[in-house]
């Protein structure tokens, strides 16, 4: 496979380690309320979709960079890539 | 059979080859295939289950049959097509599958006891008594049922890996493949041919149709000079490209070397990886044979194999030849052999109202219904309007249609489709994106249709890539569309093959459909048809054809076979490529790496490492003499190890302390500036990950160790949390495991050791330097350098860090400068055992299931902070787990402690229901005098002073234990503070 890293172009998939869902960047507040119950969620329950999923690749071999990949889990067509760093600072509220 | 006139082989030069010990000869441009037919030899193997006595089928790789083992000694290789295998000087060649000789295999016997073997049979037969299986009935089968046999050495050649990238791939070098090469050549594209033939042109060097009035050899040589004269494309023969990847990634395999009697300094063979932007893929096809009773016997063929045989190696496997066809292309065979001067005894052509397209006797109407001859044909029973005769034919050649070579376009699971017209399935529109199909591999199997066919998809391809290439000007080609009628098997008696290399037969299929094992994927699996190492290539179709005759649906609706890489068998050894033994993965060495190879230290891997594990001595006759000397002159005098494989992790920024607050479950945001602590990192489900120290060696700059196992994924995941989940924080990482060489000193010499090596005005007093201080500082005159105060054995230690390049010249200087101290180096069993008799948690600990709890430092998990795993540490599943981290001392001290024992308490009965608990780490302590241990144990912690017992029922050991605190040495610590 080949991922489009957003800043160095098409590199090899063998580059990269595979995490998961990309919910994972989404961490509930450990010190709120009810954390437990989020954390259990968090923890456990994933989506595994055939078809659109969106996952967290890192580009071990490479720049270090976590890029959150959409790929179709059926037909492996990769229809996009991003820096983790972006969407997780775009979800905070701040600048990418 | 002497050879027939032309061909494509070298006649002015002669091969010498062995079969089975006879000694032949064959010339330049023959395969052992063609050899052997040259030579007379029409019984080349014995099939899989029956030992029938078997000959060629074909003539190129989808041969079921003629399965040899070539070479010998270490190179031994077996299951090689002899259709396949290019003739050199000197090639040693056998038959395989037998018990005697090839033409009294005693195995044959089975063939006798083939109403036993029918599809299924293992299922049935083998049932009773269970115990019986895997003593008896297995190894019988396997015997009985086999393949080739390994040498059982080690394989003596090279193997390479290699990635190649273009814009076009063209898979086939036949006609479409040629004229596809061609157009996307001359338009500049970076274009890659490979065929697995070892001479391009695929069916075109088998055929005697002229191009341009010309033969077709002439056109061939005039495209591959072209094409070997431009810069822009890459011609690889003997290359086989195996299997359709994601992305546009192609495997291939090149057997650089398979020809060549030894490789030399060449590689045997080359994976490759290849990168296509797009790919046209011209296999051509595959024909089909028509099953009849007794349809396997030697020299029974392909039309297609036998025509190819005559014109490509001017051999024919008999001086009479019959034909058996459905369609028109049967009897360009018959044309084909009769001008070679070959005797037709005629063309047995299902068609009613067919005419002879020569000089040959015509069946019209008529079907092979019976052959004779087991070690070699000698008649077939011809049927025609309900009444049969014999007639004498040294080979028959049959000919069913041509399946086209999808193979590759199905590897994204497309499935392939119907084609009522050409009674064949072609390729699916779905197949892996970016790859064309063309010529007869897409049902285009007329000349004309597949040079027309390659050229165009090549000129599509690249136009989709932005890439103008024009068509060439191709060669007038014949055009003629050979339809087969529709017969799929002969009725009647007796056994007709339909799988060969699997010994399945019509009536298998039969019974398969009443046992109702109709789906295809039931048929496939209950008959084994297609699942030998040809993948049913000249069989799936037929099979499928036959199911939906007996269900009385038609072929689609029976289903379809798709297919999975490879596309023909791909050695172990290429696959593995240079990654065998030393070379299996990177092998780092340590900056001392030299100097402890120098001291006949023996090395032992530690993940990706090769660490130092004991330095013998002179005398030391045993390890533990040696490991218990290390750990005793570290307790009395001072011990050098090195421990750079600790993971390294340099953390700066202004958030650098809040950041690491939240990775360790401990807190480090209040650690001092030339401070280190101790941290505990949590996986976020609560269980204890990993440990290190943090060292502050400035407000904003923290050095972290991890570690040697977990560098690697602790520094992803320290990634993870900076860049997804607080990417507001102002820190930034590097791994810095590489850049520093770090050496323990530890034992009550440490000190004064290290004073030796200070540069003036560095005071590492206890007063000005404590235990866990750290600090940037430079020695041996000058040289920068980091000092932690930090102890893995308990000890007065500390680790002294320099940039790799000083690290063995530092640890000469330790040793050199500390003899009279007794610096002494030590490996990592002294490092294991001394961390063990401290009791410090490590790897066994730390195993992935255990948790903060167990491991005693649930008080360190801060309450006052979020931090990865604090939350979950705390649920009720973990807190309700009482075993807990102890110390256990045999209670007799000669008996030993093994890590993996389970405890139970004394005089329990054991199993899991009573299970206590286990030992995670053993070893000898010099210290105490015994062996000892680290375990975790139910209520741990309230059970001082008590026995146990350590169980090892493996071994029917049973040790009884004192349950003790895990520090065995310095309990109160006050080595580590004085």
């Amino acid at each position: 496979m080949l991922i489009p890293h957003p800043l160095l172009g098409l590199r090899d998939a063998q580059e990269f380690t595979y995490l998961g869902d990309a919910r994972l960047i989404d961490r509930p507040d450990g010190m709120a309320e009810g954390a437990e119950a989020a954390f259990a969620e968090y923890v456990y329950l994933r989506d595994n979709p055939a078809g659109v999923h969106r996952e967290l690749w890192f580009h071990e071999q490479g720049d270090r960079s976590w890029l959150i990949v959409t790929r179709d889990t059926v037909t492996h067509e990769i229809l996009g890539a991003e820096l983790a760093r972006n969407v997780a600072l775009a979800a905070n509220g701040g600048e990418a | 059979m002497t050879r027939l006139s032309g061909g494509l082989i070298d006649r002015s030069r002669s091969l010498n080859f062995t079969f089975d010990g006879r000694k032949l000869t064959g010339h330049p441009g023959d395969t052992l295939a063609s050899a052997l037919l040259a030579n007379d030899v029409r019984l080349m193997g014995r099939s899989f289950k029956y030992h029938r006595p078997r000959g060629l089928i074909a003539a190129g790789s989808e041969e079921p049959n003629a399965l040899v083992e070539l070479r010998g000694g270490a190179r031994q290789e077996p299951n090689t097509r002899a259709t396949v295998a290019e003739l050199f000087d000197g090639l040693d060649a056998r038959s395989q599958n037998r018990i005697g000789s090839l033409r009294f295999d005693l195995l044959a016997v089975n063939d006798l006891f083939s109403p036993f073997f029918a599809a299924g049979f293992y299922y049935k037969t083998f049932m009773w008594p269970k115990a019986f299986w895997e003593k008896l009935y297995e190894p019988a089968i396997r015997r009985a049922a086999g393949l080739g046999s390994l040498s059982m050495q080690a394989d003596p050649d090279a193997y390479d890996k290699g990635f190649l990238h273009c814009d076009l791939l063209v898979i086939g070098g036949g006609a479409a493949g040629l004229a596809a090469a061609q157009a996307a050549a001359r338009s500049g594209a970076r274009v890659i041919l490979a065929d697995e033939d070892f001479r391009l042109g695929g069916r075109l060097m088998a055929e005697t149709h002229l191009l341009d009035d010309a033969p077709a050899t002439g056109w061939v040589s005039g495209v591959e000079e072209e094409l070997a004269s431009l810069p822009n494309l890459r011609i690889m023969r003997r290359t086989t490209v195996f299997g359709a990847f994601d992305h546009g990634i192609y495997g291939a395999v090149e057997r650089v070397a398979d020809h060549l009697p030894e490789p030399g300094d060449k590689p045997r063979q080359t994976l490759w990886r290849i990168t296509a932007k797009r790919a046209v893929l011209a296999a051509g096809a595959v024909e089909r044979h028509i099953p009849f009773a007794n349809n396997d016997r030697p020299g029974i063929m392909l039309a297609g194999a036998m025509r190819a045989f005559a014109n490509r190696w001017a051999v024919s496997p008999a001086a009479r030849v019959a034909i058996f066809t459905n369609n028109d292309d049967g009897h360009r065979t018959a044309i084909d052999l009769a001008a070679k001067g070959v005797d037709i005894a005629g063309v047995i052509d299902s068609r009613d109202n067919v005419t002879a397209m020569g000089s040959y006797p015509v069946f019209a109407g008529g079907v092979v219904s019976d052959a004779k001859g087991r070690l070699g044909l000698t008649q077939v029973e011809v049927t025609q309007n309900g009444r049969s005769q014999w007639i004498d034919c040294g080979a028959l050649g049959v000919s069913g249609g041509w399946n086209p070579n999808l193979h590759l376009a199905s590897h994204h699971r497309g499935r392939p489709v119907w084609d009522e017209a050409l009674q064949s399935f072609v390729p699916a529109k779905d197949g892996p994106p970016g790859l064309i199909v063309a010529g007869a591999a897409n049902g285009q199997g007329s000349t004309a249709a597949a040079l027309r066919s390659g050229a165009e998809a090549a000129v599509q391809a690249l136009g989709e890539l932005d890439i103008t290439a024009t068509l060439p000007d191709l060669p007038q080609a014949e055009d003629v569309v050979s339809k087969p009628h529709a017969l799929w098997h002969v009725p009647g008696r007796g056994r007709a093959w339909v799988d060969f290399q699997n010994d399945v037969t019509v009536k298998d299929i039969k019974l398969a459909h009443q046992e109702n094992m109709r789906p295809v994927e039931h048929l496939k699996r209950w008959t084994t048809l297609g699942m030998a190492t040809d993948q049913g290539k000249t069989a799936n179709v037929t099979a499928l054809a036959i199911m939906s005759e007996l269900t009385g649906k038609p072929i689609p609706e029976t289903g379809t076979t798709i297919f999975r890489p490879p596309y023909s068998g791909v050695s172990l050894s290429v696959l593995g490529g240079g990654n065998t033994a030393e070379h299996f993965r990177p092998r780092r060495l340590t900056p001392t790496h030299h100097w402890a190879e120098a001291q006949g230290a023996v090395f032992v891997e530690v993940g990706p490492w090769m660490r130092a594990q004991y330095f013998p001595r002179p005398g030391e006759t045993h390890w533990r003499q040696t490991v218990d000397r290390e750990v005793l002159a570290t307790r009395e005098g001072v011990g050098i190890c090195d421990v750079t494989t600790l993971g390294k992790v340099d953390v700066q920024g202004a958030d650098a302390g809040e950041f690491l607050n939240r990775l360790y479950c401990n807190g480090m945001k209040t650690l001092k500036t030339g401070m280190v602590r101790y941290g505990l990192m949590l996986r976020e489900d609560g269980i204890a990950w990993d440990d290190g120290t943090c060292a502050r060696l400035a407000e904003d700059h923290y050095v972290v160790t991890t570690t040697t196992a977990q560098a690697g994924p602790v520094y992803r995941h320290m990634e993870f949390a900076r860049q997804c989940l607080w990417p507001e924080m102002d820190v930034q990482l590097i791994s810095t495991t590489d850049a520093w060489a770090q050496v323990s000193v530890a034992g009550p010499n440490a000190r004064r050791l290290l004073e030796r090596i200070m540069d003036e005005g560095v005071d590492i007093s206890n007063e000005a330097f404590p235990f866990m201080a750290c600090k940037s500082l430079t020695i041996c005159g000058g040289l920068r350098a980091r000092l932690f105060r930090i102890s893995f054995s308990g000890e007065l230690a500390y680790e002294v860090a320099v940039p790799t390049r000083y690290g063995n010249a530092l640890m000469q200087r330790l040793i050199e400068t500390g003899a009279d101290l007794g610096a002494t180096p030590y490996g990592t069993e002294a490092l294991g055992a001394l961390r063990i008799e401290k009791g410090h948690a490590a790897g066994n600990e730390l195993n992935g299931q255990t948790s903060p709890q167990m491991l005693g430092m649930d008080r360190m998990v801060s309450t006052k902070k979020d931090s990865i795993g604090a939350v979950m540490s705390r649920r009720e599943g973990l807190a309700a787990d009482t075993r807990r981290l102890v110390g256990l001392q045999p209670v007799d001290s000669a008996q030993p402690v093994l890590a993996g024992m389970h405890l139970f308490t004394e005089g329990a009965a054991q199993n899991t229901e009573t299970d206590q608990g286990w030992i995670t780490s053993a070893c000898y302590s010099p210290h105490v005098g015994s062996a000892i241990g680290l375990g975790f144990l139910a209520r741990g912690d309230e059970r001082m002073g008590e026995v146990i017992t350590g169980a090892n029922p493996l071994d029917q050991q049973q040790v009884a234990l004192r349950v003790v605190s895990p520090h065995f040495v310095d309990p109160d610590g006050g080595r580590l503070r004085d």
